[in-house]
């Protein structure tokens, strides 16, 4: 494995980590709050018992979510300080607001998590907003950050060097809205239907358990909108893509040749050396339509531009269709439960309807994950699309695979401890049965 | 205003300091506890630091990012040299973080909980010795001289002098020490104010008095070897305008902390030892400024370009605004008054 090779895997395997916590950063207060207003406003002592639980179980992503996110901002100098002394200067900005997000997080969360007891409750459930509040404004500024490498501005080259710095112009630039639009719904959609899944597997076994079916509808709340909503913004940042970095979409559809009326490519595996996708459905004229809304539009393929400024076209192409094909079937599902509720039907006691909320229990993350593969792998072979080569930006340190391997284990080892505190987490969940006498939690 | 961004850097890098390093010291006394009080001390502990190690964490990510942005080729500069020393600190921060968290909010059965106690002991024990390491390498100024062979044509230097020898030296190893010593100084000396008993006041007083030596020992070990690895360091130390005035306030505030300590007057040592440590991390700042990383990064050569370091500016006052009083609030909460049910503070 060369160095760049190296500092690329660890650098998918520090941000594909921290992901998955900081998504959960996000969202999961939002969950909280639904929950602490439901037991303030109803005095039902189950959404007590459920806000403390999902506010430990937060509690211990957003503990690896901080130090996660502690690894990254010192790995975008320790892996490529060629990129950060370029472009420090420019898009320092996103990411010192970030900081201060992450800091307001971490205050609230504190007093959150610590201070049941000790403050009124109207200034508990505020402390829980600016939690959610500032933990949705961190996302905000990364990805900010992140669409600056996909459509640089606010800057001039002279001799290869930034002039005329202009930070404000780098945050505002065209991939900003949408990615930042696609992140956020994803982080609600993801958490929603996580947590949906468990307490849906949970309602499986039995459906009338009060503490579960809460559960159920409070994320529900969160992810259902934000599942429908989603392929409306993936529209916008698909078309964003076509527009600003066609060799990207080119990737994504596993479209080599320039054509008009181009056909949208469900599946199929992208032959790099015969220059063409096989096996794939091929809807015609669909990709036309959905990227530029017109049938006959020219879709510039990956032949528009220089072999050596290829990304890995089926690695895009690939995890595109993972992100699509589940997002599809996260809104469609996102449909049935809404239709199903709207007509007042007892959700829990759907079997049909619970396996299909349980099986989606995974399918948001993996979406980010493969969303986010497309994004930054789709980038490649630039860290600054157009400007800078991810090549060229690695530190001068050889032997790179060690750090790798060594954050790969840390995360390895991480991931399973979290994984299986959760898992104990929910299998300890109280067994009080809707109609029972409602035998309270004790507020601890 | 480089030199405002510069200053905003190191009173940011003080605040962490204080305030994280006392939650690593916190690990190092979880660590040591023993006698029969063992468990009431590592419960102190868990309890003093709980509510506020992540907000006190995020001190560190606005230095990182503050680098970055307004001293891009300082913080490369860094990242390339002292890429050992750096990412073995962040499995530090990882493990200690994650550890503390998974004792805090996971299984309450025993044996889980000594597991991962150990882990976040050990965590907090080893990533200050590095952050004195790295600090001790930059003081050296061997890693600015890395980075001039690097930019230097011809030249290859070996991966021993280029990676491994600018932070590893007698030198930063003692500034490692120094640094661990001192966060322990600061927690123990914090936690007699927040133990509720006087029992447990004693126990953290004596461990107090002892890192006061080990603080001794290390600084005066620190000095001495710098004469040979940090001339900077050891000149500005020694012989500059400013140091007599510098050596009298650290001495007086070191005197002061333990003089309180002897004569338990709990919160006036506690404002001793934090000058105290706040003198010596300035100090250190005066004798290589108006260098970032000497010999050539000078806070004016290294500075990003003006319109940056006005909206950082402008972006930080705003930030101000909100967070200074939100950190107060944190605190106020949970560090004003000692008079709360016991146990109260912890969601079950």
């Amino acid at each position: 494995m060369g160095d760049v090779l190296a500092a690329r895997s660890q650098m998918a395997v520090s941000l594909g980590f921290h992901i998955l916590f900081a998504v959960v950063g996000i969202a999961m207060p939002v969950l909280m709050i639904i929950a602490e207003v439901r037991w303030r406003r109803t005095g039902d002592a189950m959404y007590l018992e459920l806000a403390k639980r999902w506010a430990k179980g937060t509690a211990i992503l957003f503990a690896v979510g901080a130090v996660s996110g502690t690894v990254l901002s010192f790995e975008l100098g320790l892996l490529w300080p060629g990129f950060m002394r370029f472009a420090g200067a420019i898009i320092g900005m996103p990411f010192s607001l970030e900081g201060f997000a992450f800091f307001a997080e971490a205050i609230f969360l504190g007093v959150y998590l610590y201070g049941w007891q000790r403050i009124s409750p109207r200034a508990h459930i505020v402390a829980g907003s600016l939690v959610a509040v500032s933990g949705a404004a961190s996302a905000v500024f990364v990805v900010i950050a992140n669409a600056w490498m996909n459509t640089p501005a606010g800057f001039q080259l002279q001799n290869g060097a930034p002039v005329n710095v202009d930070p404000l112009a780098a945050m505002l630039t065209p991939a900003a809205f949408p990615e930042v639009l696609h992140m956020l719904l994803a982080a609600y959609a993801a958490t929603g239907f996580a947590v949906a899944g468990i307490h849906g597997f949970m309602l499986l076994r039995d459906h009338r358990n009060a503490f579960h079916r809460r559960a159920l509808a409070v994320a529900l709340i969160v992810g259902v909108p934000a599942a429908i909503v989603q392929p409306i913004s993936g529209d916008l940042s698909a078309r964003y893509v076509a527009h600003w970095q066609p060799p990207k979409l080119a990737a994504m559809e596993g479209q080599f040749r320039t054509e008009s009326g181009a056909p949208l490519r469900i599946g199929g595996i992208p032959d790099v050396d015969a220059q063409r996708t096989r096996w794939a459905i091929e809807i015609p004229h669909g990709l036309s339509l959905l990227a530029f809304h017109d049938p006959h539009a020219v879709v510039r393929g990956l032949d528009a531009v220089p072999r050596r400024d290829w990304p890995p076209v089926p690695v895009v192409h690939i995890a595109f269709q993972i992100m699509v094909a589940l997002g599809t079937y996260l809104a469609l599902l996102g449909i049935w439960v809404a239709v199903e509720a709207s007509r007042r039907r007892d959700l829990a006691a759907n079997r049909w309807l619970m396996r299909a909320v349980a099986i989606a229990s995974p399918m948001g993350f993996v979406c980010i994950e493969a969303g986010w593969t497309v994004t930054e792998v789709g980038r490649q072979p630039w860290v600054i699309y157009g400007v800078m080569r991810t090549a060229d930006s690695v530190t001068p340190m050889p032997g790179l695979i060690v750090p790798f391997l060594v954050i790969s284990a840390l995360y390895c080892f991480l991931g399973v401890v979290v994984v299986w505190l959760l898992y104990d987490l929910v299998m300890r969940s109280p067994i009080t049965r809707e109609g029972d006498r409602a035998t309270a939690p004790a507020a601890a | 205003m480089a030199t405002a961004i510069a200053f905003v850097a190191l009173v940011s890098l003080n605040a962490y300091v204080l305030l994280a390093g006392a939650d690593f010291g916190g690990g190092v006394w979880d660590l040591l506890a023993s006698g029969p009080r063992r468990a009431e001390q590592r419960a102190l502990i868990a309890e003093a630091i709980g509510p506020i190690w992540e907000a006190n964490h995020v001190w560190l990510i606005l230095v990182v990012v503050l680098l970055f942005t307004c001293f891009p080729a300082v913080y490369a500069g860094l990242a390339i040299a002292l890429h050992i020393p750096l990412t073995l600190m962040l499995v530090g921060i990882v493990l200690r973080g994650s550890a503390f968290a998974f004792r805090s909010y996971g299984s309450s059965e025993d044996a889980p909980q000594r597991r991962w106690g150990r882990l976040f002991a050990i965590a907090s024990l080893v990533t200050p010795l590095l952050l004195g390491v790295c600090i001790g390498a930059i003081a050296s100024g061997r890693v600015g001289a890395v980075l001039e062979e690097l930019n230097g044509v011809g030249a290859r230097e070996s991966f021993v002098s280029m990676f491994i020898s600018p932070w590893l030296s007698p030198f930063t190893v003692a500034v490692g020490a120094l640094a661990l010593s001192l966060f322990a100084f600061l927690a123990a000396t914090y936690l007699t104010v927040e133990a509720e008993n006087a029992t447990l006041r004693e126990d953290f007083r004596r461990r107090a008095l002892a890192a006061a030596i080990a603080v001794f020992v290390t600084a005066f070990l620190a000095l001495l070897l710098a004469r040979w690895h940090a001339p900077r360091v050891s000149a500005g130390l020694l012989a500059s305008s400013w140091a007599p005035v510098l050596h009298v306030l650290t001495a007086i505030a070191a005197i002061a902390a333990i003089a309180a300590l002897w004569v338990r007057r709990w919160h006036m040592a506690r404002v001793a030892v934090a000058a105290q440590v706040t003198l010596i991390l300035w100090g250190w700042a005066a004798t290589q400024a108006p260098y970032l990383l000497p010999p050539t990064l000078t806070v004016a050569n290294a500075a990003a370009p003006s319109r940056t370091l006005a909206l950082f500016l402008i972006a930080l006052a705003l930030g101000a605004i909100v967070l200074l009083p939100s950190i107060t609030y944190l605190f106020r909460v949970f560090k004003s008054s000692r008079a709360h049910e016991p146990g109260a503070s912890r969601a079950k």
